[in-house]
């Protein structure tokens, strides 16, 4: 068993036209054995950005602590919020730090930008960006969503069609995989509002 | 290890923190050490009447998966140096980084152009005292003040000074080509011809490199960065219509709509109230 699969996750971003969605789904196991299942791995760092944490749930969450640390020394600082860009790039430090005994995490970044132009990212567990114009996954079910996104993602969709697509994506994927599903979060975020839903999944 | 009471944040280097615990659940827990993304690879470089020419293809690969199809691995270093990373990806993109703006404020202390030997010191020199646990393996490639220059420089720290390179897992199907077609002082077009040949002999005969070609043209005084300047694998298999889903057709059990607020320029009036 590799490390990554010990809780289980599945994550996906993806962009729209001046807009972008990030999902996942619900469940916290230890390996075969489901503890909750309304667990939260998608983060708000603040209004336009969001941060998804998929890998060993204890890192995940120390992770997301210190980065929200540094975001508020950062707002201190600087008065502003981080660009998506900037965010990523400190994702990928804090990851690339530890190097040789790494967060066993693969985050994955969305946010709006200056002129709301959508950003998505992802990265190793070592901080080794990959920054993509369509979608990123992440997660024990990353395989089954890049095949579900490659078909079902089109460029410039609409917040509803795209809130309708990730769904989609993200609940075919998790069928086929074990360690991960019970519903699903999904936030879409557009230049003038968050819509945050809870999906209903297969409870098995 | 820091004594403060808040963690503030470090001033650069590996920090080690983990290493026990992972190797911890390694040995007791039974678990598999993670992999990490690669970038597979075929790059090469070679160099030409004028100046350099790099080349790379645009596949990420994560154990057999393809993480990214169109990747960036011919990284900029100096505005007359560049150069293509194959390994580890994250220990190509921040050993590039780290070199490249050390690179800058070299520049900004002396007011002269890099050279490459300078870049080519500032790599092998991390790479060594690492003692190839960085996992990067670059051919970089400029024109400096003293001409054009090509080298390879492999995990451990060692370095090679060639006319023609090629690195990464599809180094032997590049290297083919250019050991049977290459010749000194090839025009600009004749180079690119090649470099291009000899990625598109690694993107179809190596399973680790794939989708397009990068190229990246050095020579005095100008550079000429051609992204995805062939695309051999183009995508035909998805009908330009997609699939559609009919608004209502996920089952959701709640929703919360958040309206964002514009965001008040505060500095501005405050800088207004001051003056006054």
């Amino acid at each position: 068993m590799s490390i990554f699969e010990y809780n289980g996750s599945a994550l996906v971003a993806m962009v729209g036209k001046n807009c972008f969605a990030i999902a996942s789904d619900r469940r916290f196991g230890v390996q075969l054995q489901t503890i909750a299942t309304d667990f939260q791995r998608i983060f708000k760092i603040h209004d336009k950005v969001f941060l998804g944490l998929s890998g060993l749930a204890t890192d995940a969450q120390t992770l997301y602590q210190r980065l929200v640390f540094r975001h508020k020394l950062f707002q201190l600082r600087e008065e502003r919020d981080m660009k998506p860009e900037t965010f990523a790039s400190l994702v990928s430090a804090i990851l690339y730090e530890k190097r040789f005994g790494p967060y066993f995490c693969q985050p994955v970044i969305a946010g709006l930008g200056d002129d709301n132009k959508p950003f998505i990212c992802t990265m190793d567990s070592i901080g080794a960006k990959e920054l993509a114009k369509d979608f990123v996954v992440a997660g024990t079910a990353s395989e089954s969503l890049y095949g579900a996104c490659e078909s079902m993602y089109k460029p410039d969709m609409e917040p509803d069609e795209l809130f309708e697509t990730i769904s989609q994506a993200l609940q075919a994927s998790v069928d086929r995989d074990c360690l991960s599903g019970w519903g699903g979060h999904v936030y879409v975020v557009t230049p003038t509002e968050v819509r945050e839903s809870t999906l209903k999944g297969r409870m098995d | 290890m820091s004594k403060s009471a808040v963690e503030l944040p470090p001033k650069g280097g590996f920090s080690f923190d983990l290493c026990r615990r992972n190797a911890m659940l390694s040995t007791k827990g039974g678990v598999r050490p993670p992999s990490y993304r690669k970038t597979g690879t075929t790059i090469v470089g070679l160099v030409f009447k004028d100046g350099v020419i790099l080349g790379a293809d645009t596949r990420a690969t994560e154990g057999p998966i393809v993480c990214d199809k169109n990747c960036e691995k011919i990284h900029y270093m100096a505005p007359n140096i560049y150069c293509c990373g194959a390994g580890t990806a994250a220990d190509t993109e921040a050993v590039t980084d780290m070199v490249s703006s050390q690179l800058q404020l070299h520049r900004y202390a002396t007011g002269r152009e890099s050279r490459v030997v300078t870049a080519l010191t500032l790599l092998k020199s991390h790479l060594f005292s690492y003692q190839g646990y960085v996992s990067a393996a670059l051919v970089l490639g400029g024109v400096d003040i003293t001409g054009p220059h090509l080298h390879t420089i492999y995990p451990h720290g060692s370095t090679d000074t060639l006319p023609f390179a090629t690195m990464g897992s599809g180094s032997l199907a590049a290297m083919a080509i250019f050991e049977s077609k290459y010749k000194e002082d090839l025009t600009r077009e004749e180079g690119i011809q090649l470099v291009a040949e000899a990625i598109c002999s690694g993107i179809f005969n190596d399973l680790g490199s794939g989708s397009n070609v990068d190229v990246c043209v050095i020579t005095k005084g100008h550079k000429e960065y051609l992204r995805n300047y062939q695309l051999p694998n183009p995508r035909t298999y998805v009908s330009s219509r997609g699939y559609s889903f009919a608004k209502g057709q996920t089952e959701v059990l709640t929703t919360k709509i958040v309206p964002l607020k514009e965001k008040e320029e505060a500095a501005a009036e405050v800088g207004d109230a001051m003056e006054e």
